[in-house]
């Protein structure tokens, strides 16, 4: 106590700083960094939560490398990402620079958008799931059948079952994107727009010129935002191939549910964190990336 | 003789001298399972009866949700934390017995010759270096079921008693709508539900094959059987159009609406269907090969004393095992959860083995096959894959079950190496 009273009101305030950043930083290190830590020294060992860990060194990587399976499903992961990003991006910047124009029922419309958002992912892909099933039980296929033309196989083709479970998937994060897209757009000052308005430039210039170039930064979270998540992707593709997880023929598997199958079917734990370490090692490029576009925007 | 196991000689001989020398002190044990209502209810019978005849135990039964069972029971039991009796899945002992997580059952009370004579012989598997690891209460088998009203309503007079049969009742059972696509399928039918089995030990055994050596270690169904087998089970959507996988999400499903005419599960389904309101169903046995083969695959869950029961608790578990393997447990057990008595001596008595439901499972596990599996949803999906490769890509049987002996053997390499 004596110690703290000799203290200068400046050494004082860092006593405090530190008293107070003591918890963030405590539960960082025991919620994030530990964990973290512990799984990439577990990718260099054998475990199978019963016996003891051996190491085993990159035997876990060498594996994984020489697994056409992970190839495959790294291949995957990028495709949910290559189309998920663009395509929810594009529909969803349409809804809402559209949205924004509208007065007539604007936060019933908005709301409705961003329900799918706020239900149960789980719920939604089983919903789905029974939309896509064959004749007589799926919705689609019902429709489909009834009109006189013959089925589509969604879910049973190694071509179509990645787009039929990337649409509930994209459509379910609409809605969190048209409302930061929303709320980008109406943090455009009026006054440029007005400016455009009396030197008579048209809605496409307009558009190309002033919104998208001032949308940037909310266009450079969205895309990292999206670009994780899509990376991440499992409820969807877990629900709805739960009869064939990840097919079929691993046609829709994404990294996670490998990792998911790796730790909780094989309970080969170190080859499941060495998986992880990949993962993380491409979400970590991802926001480096993101960091770099970012800065460069500022200076520029 | 350790003082625990002479305690457990002396109660199994009725001493009441060595009962009371421990009997002054209460001893709780705890027991897990997975939760399924009617396991468990059937788990507090039991619970209720060996307190009453052993007045200074007492049981705890835990019980978690399925999906999480097998995650927490293999994070408990290192640590220390958990059960002192648990139920485990027949596949996954041997990584606990490797990890020294289980006890050996006591020689004396568990005589290792008795327990051969005494239950069905698949059980023993469980037989290690001359001790049983563990034992099952209960037995599972597959049979297959049938809907009695679309089999009136097609003119049959009764199930498939062979392959033929079976698909030539499927294929008149199948219903297309008016531009062919299927309304009601003969035979429900899906690898990733019980078909693999079907076709591992059943199908390959019928082709004059085998899917493994005795040791479970090398796969031995890449050749004429097993190609006939998987040719045998294609052709009952490819040729024969009397199934169609994925049909209504799931076989059980298809069954339960009544839009299926056959379905081949296990003896666990039957409670689900006893509360189908409107579906008349009966059981038969496993149609038999060509030249009349039949097999039968069977699968059970294990009772285990862990590591973590030492002493008193140890002599506790054992008697509290004993009691839970016994006939009348087992008989508990079948009018309760519907699962088959580990014994044929609980099993086939007049009364179980004539059952209607119950019958032509019981008859089944007389000429079951255990698979040991080192990854049994790896392996399931080799199978599935196996398919899906002739379905969706138009691979031919032979190089498809070719790819899939590679696989499936590189997953069991990996295992035992």
């Amino acid at each position: 106590m004596k110690l703290y009273r000799n203290l200068s009101i400046k050494q004082k305030q860092v006593v405090w700083a530190w008293t107070f950043l003591a918890i963030p930083v405590l539960f960082y290190t025991v919620i994030r960094f530990y964990p973290t830590f512990g799984a990439i020294v577990l990718s260099f060992q054998e475990w199978n939560l019963l016996s003891d860990k051996s190491w085993v060194g990159l035997e876990n990587y060498q594996k994984l490398f020489a697994d056409p399976v992970f190839w495959k499903v790294f291949k995957n992961t990028f495709i949910y990402l290559l189309l998920g990003t663009p395509i929810s991006l594009v529909i969803s910047f349409t809804i809402a620079y559209h949205l924004d124009k509208v007065n007539f029922l604007h936060a019933t419309i908005r709301a409705l958008y961003f329900l799918p958002f706020m239900t149960s992912a789980v719920a939604m892909a089983w919903l789905w799931r029974w939309f896509y099933q064959p004749v007589p039980i799926g919705l689609f296929n019902n429709i489909l059948a009834s009109l006189g033309i013959s089925q589509l196989p969604f879910l049973n083709s190694t071509f179509s079952a990645l787009p039929s479970i990337l649409a509930p998937a994209v459509w379910a994060g609409l809605g969190f994107q048209i409302i930061i897209f929303m709320a980008g757009l109406r943090s455009i000052p009026t006054s440029y727009y007005e400016a455009a308005e009396i030197d008579g430039v048209g809605p496409f210039t307009v558009l190309r010129e002033i919104t998208i170039p001032l949308l940037k930064p909310t266009i450079v979270f969205l895309v990292v935002f999206s670009s994780i998540g899509f990376l991440r992707i499992f409820d969807q593709v877990f629900n709805m191939t739960t009869n064939d997880p990840g097919g079929p023929l691993n046609s829709t598997k994404p990294l996670v549910l490998m990792i998911y199958d790796t730790a909780f079917n094989a309970f080969d734990m170190g080859y499941a964190a060495a998986q992880t370490v990949v993962l993380f090692t491409v979400l970590l490029i991802v926001s480096l990336v993101q960091l770099f576009v970012m800065r460069e925007r500022k200076h520029g | 003789m350790k003082p625990w196991t002479k305690n457990l000689t002396g109660l199994a001989l009725g001493a009441g001298l060595a009962l009371s020398a421990s009997a002054s002190q209460a001893v709780e044990i705890e027991y897990w399972q997975y939760f399924f209502e009617a396991r468990v209810n059937a788990m507090d019978t039991l619970i209720e009866m060996f307190e009453a005849e052993n007045p200074d135990i007492t049981v705890k039964q835990t019980t978690f949700p399925y999906a999480d069972y097998r995650t927490k029971v293999a994070a408990a039991i290192p640590a220390g934390e958990g059960p002192d009796v648990v139920q485990l899945f027949y596949g996954w002992l041997n990584d606990y017995v490797e990890a020294e997580l289980i006890t050996p059952l006591p020689v004396d009370a568990f005589p290792p010759e008795q327990i051969r004579a005494e239950f069905f012989p698949m059980v023993q598997a469980m037989e290690k270096d001359g001790q049983y690891m563990a034992l099952p209460t209960a037995v599972r088998s597959l049979a297959l079921f049938y809907n009695t009203r679309l089999f009136e309503e097609a003119g049959i007079d009764g199930p498939p008693e062979t392959l033929d049969e079976l698909v030539e009742i499927a294929t008149a059972l199948t219903k297309t709508d008016a531009s062919g696509n299927i309304t009601q399928v003969g035979l429900a039918t899906g690898m990733n539900a019980q078909d693999h089995h079907w076709w591992r030990e059943v199908l390959v055994r019928q082709m004059g094959g085998q899917s493994y050596t005795d040791d479970y270690q090398s796969v031995t169904y890449n050749n004429e059987a097993g190609v006939a087998a998987l040719q045998f089970y294609a052709d009952l959507q490819m040729t024969h159009n009397a199934t169609l996988a994925g049909f209504m999400d799931q076989p059980q499903a298809a069954f339960k609406a009544g839009r299926a005419g056959m379905l081949i599960d296990g003896s666990f389904r039957i409670g689900a269907l006893d509360k189908t309101r409107g579906l008349e169903w009966a059981v038969t046995e496993l149609p038999a090969g060509p030249d009349g083969t039949r097999s039968n695959y069977s699968s059970y869950w294990v009772n285990a004393i862990t590591t973590k029961a030492e002493g008193e608790k140890a002599e506790a578990a054992a008697l509290f095992l004993a009691f839970i393997t016994s006939d009348e447990a087992m008989q508990i057990w079948l009018d309760t959860v519907g699962e088959l008595p580990a014994k044929p001596s609980a099993a086939l008595t007049e009364q179980n083995s004539n059952d209607p439901v119950f019958g032509p499972f019981i008859r089944g596990l007389a000429y079951a096959h255990t698979t040991t599996f080192a990854n049994e949803s790896a392996q399931r999906q080799v199978l599935m894959d196996a398919m899906q490769r002739m379905l969706l890509e138009g691979q031919s049987a032979a190089d498809s079950i070719a790819v899939a002996a590679t696989e499936e053997q590189a997953i069991l390499d990996g295992y035992y190496k």
